[in-house]
């Protein structure tokens, strides 16, 4: 039953961008999940105080009995400084996969264009790690990702996603920095825009995209807004919010 | 259920706030995708259904209508509520009373402007329970929060006050709608934590 709290053992945990770290649980009642779904995770303190979070799930649906979680620290946070200290073999209560909405996997037809903010790359990562695993299947599918992130150390899965670019002509990783740019960086380096989003996906027309928006608030309005002023159809942007 | 050794609480428990939940001071957003643009000269809500006098409300007749206000919490299925938040608009027993609501009427489907529709069941929109709201704090709502006009039924989670309300549908029996056939509880009671299917 997927809306049982289960238990989840810590394996490791890593960062991956600045302020993120990815956590991998080990989970075997994990059922599966279909990529861009999130879990919620219960806290309960000595005194019997609870608290809920929602985290999106960064691993594909192939890693069987393995859930891997990307948690940006909110300093201020409640939960996620305790996540960060949390060390391997402690156990957390979870339960998932969760969210019917913000999803793909390979049956779904078309291009596919992600555009994540910050740690909004999460949920999309999941996606695009499926795809990859089903590259024999899937290779006429074009991929896009846009990345928006103030510095390259917020750029979550960096290395991941340049090998994944490096190996594959029909994905196509496009990152802007919005505060700081790195010298000698060939990348955009502003917030996005509809130039921007034009550059990139305006041949994308006639070939029924999907576009899969998650982000910050501000960010995912901006960003699915733009998509319908440069002419795409609003039906095809699912969008996530995070706070 | 395990205690988790050395989590330390942040924040007081208060009986305002449903389990689970934990109060914001911002107003985030939930939605599906693009916020959608719509013209108030071009806005109209019919109300429509099991009812004796169907109606069509231009924005200028429906803000003629009778006001009320509402002051009160609200909790999104995401975990986050807001305290003690002000909201005006047209009550629901007004409009229910307007159209004549036929006896044979069990349910409320509310209809968005983007595609969007959430099922109540009629007795959660009656009583007091509900508006349709045009006004949050004072100014008009803004539109990535549902405006010009969105459903407020704040004793359930959020995502049944539709944003961007383009009709009122009563019927006979249950139709779940868009989060409710896509894992979320059909009912949504924040006190009894209903954010899911089986919850």
């Amino acid at each position: 039953m997927k809306n049982k709290w289960n238990l989840v053992t810590l394996l490791e945990s890593k960062m991956i961008g600045t302020n993120v770290m990815a956590l991998v649980f080990d989970a075997p009642w994990w059922p599966g999940h279909t990529p861009g779904q999130y879990i919620d995770i219960r806290l309960t303190a000595a005194n019997g105080y609870q608290a809920e979070r929602s985290y999106s799930v960064a691993s594909t649906i192939e890693e069987e009995g393995r859930i891997e979680l990307g948690i940006e620290l909110l300093e201020e946070g409640e939960v996620s400084p305790y996540l960060f200290a949390l060390e391997p073999g402690a156990q957390i209560e979870v339960r998932g996969p969760l969210g019917g909405h913000f999803l793909w996997d390979i049956a779904t037809p078309g291009p596919l264009v992600l555009i994540g903010g910050g740690s909004g790359v999460v949920p999309l990562m999941s996606m695009v790690r499926h795809h990859k695993l089903h590259l024999s299947d899937d290779s006429e599918r074009e991929v896009f990702f846009l990345i928006s992130a103030k510095t390259i150390g917020h750029v979550l899965y960096k290395d991941e996603l340049e090998k994944f670019s490096r190996d594959d002509v029909n994905f196509h990783l496009a990152l802007t920095l919005t505060e700081e740019a790195p010298i000698g960086w060939t990348g955009y380096a502003r917030r996005a825009d509809e130039v921007m989003i034009n550059e990139l996906f305006g041949e994308l027309h006639d070939k029924r995209p999907l576009f899969y928006v998650c982000g910050s608030n501000s960010f995912v309005e901006t960003l699915s807004g733009i998509l319908v002023a440069a002419g795409f159809n609003p039906k095809s942007i699912k969008t996530e919010r995070f706070g | 259920m395990i205690i988790n050794d050395g989590f330390i609480p942040k924040r007081q428990v208060n009986p305002k706030v449903p389990p689970g939940q934990y109060v914001v001071n911002d107003f985030p957003v939930l939605s599906l995708g693009p916020t959608p643009d719509i013209s108030i000269n071009d806005w109209k809500l019919e109300i429509a259904g099991l009812v004796e006098a169907p109606q069509v409300f231009t924005w200028t007749e429906f803000e003629r209508l009778p006001r009320v206000e509402m002051k009160t919490d609200i909790h999104c299925v995401t975990k986050w509520s807001k305290l003690d938040t002000l909201w005006g608009g047209v009550s629901m027993d007004f409009l229910i009373e307007q159209v004549i609501v036929s006896e044979s009427a069990t349910h409320l489907i509310a209809h968005s402007y983007d595609g969007y529709s959430t099922n109540l069941p009629i007795e959660d929109v009656r009583g007091g329970k509900a508006m349709i709201a045009t006004s949050f704090e004072k100014e008009p709502i803004s539109t990535p929060h549902g405006g010009p006009a969105r459903l407020f039924v704040p004793h359930l989670y959020f995502w049944k006050s539709a944003k961007w309300l383009s009709k009122l549908e009563f019927v006979n029996g249950d139709i779940p709608g868009f989060w409710e056939v896509r894992g979320y509880h059909n009912y949504g009671d924040p006190w009894k934590e209903q954010r899911y299917l089986d919850d």
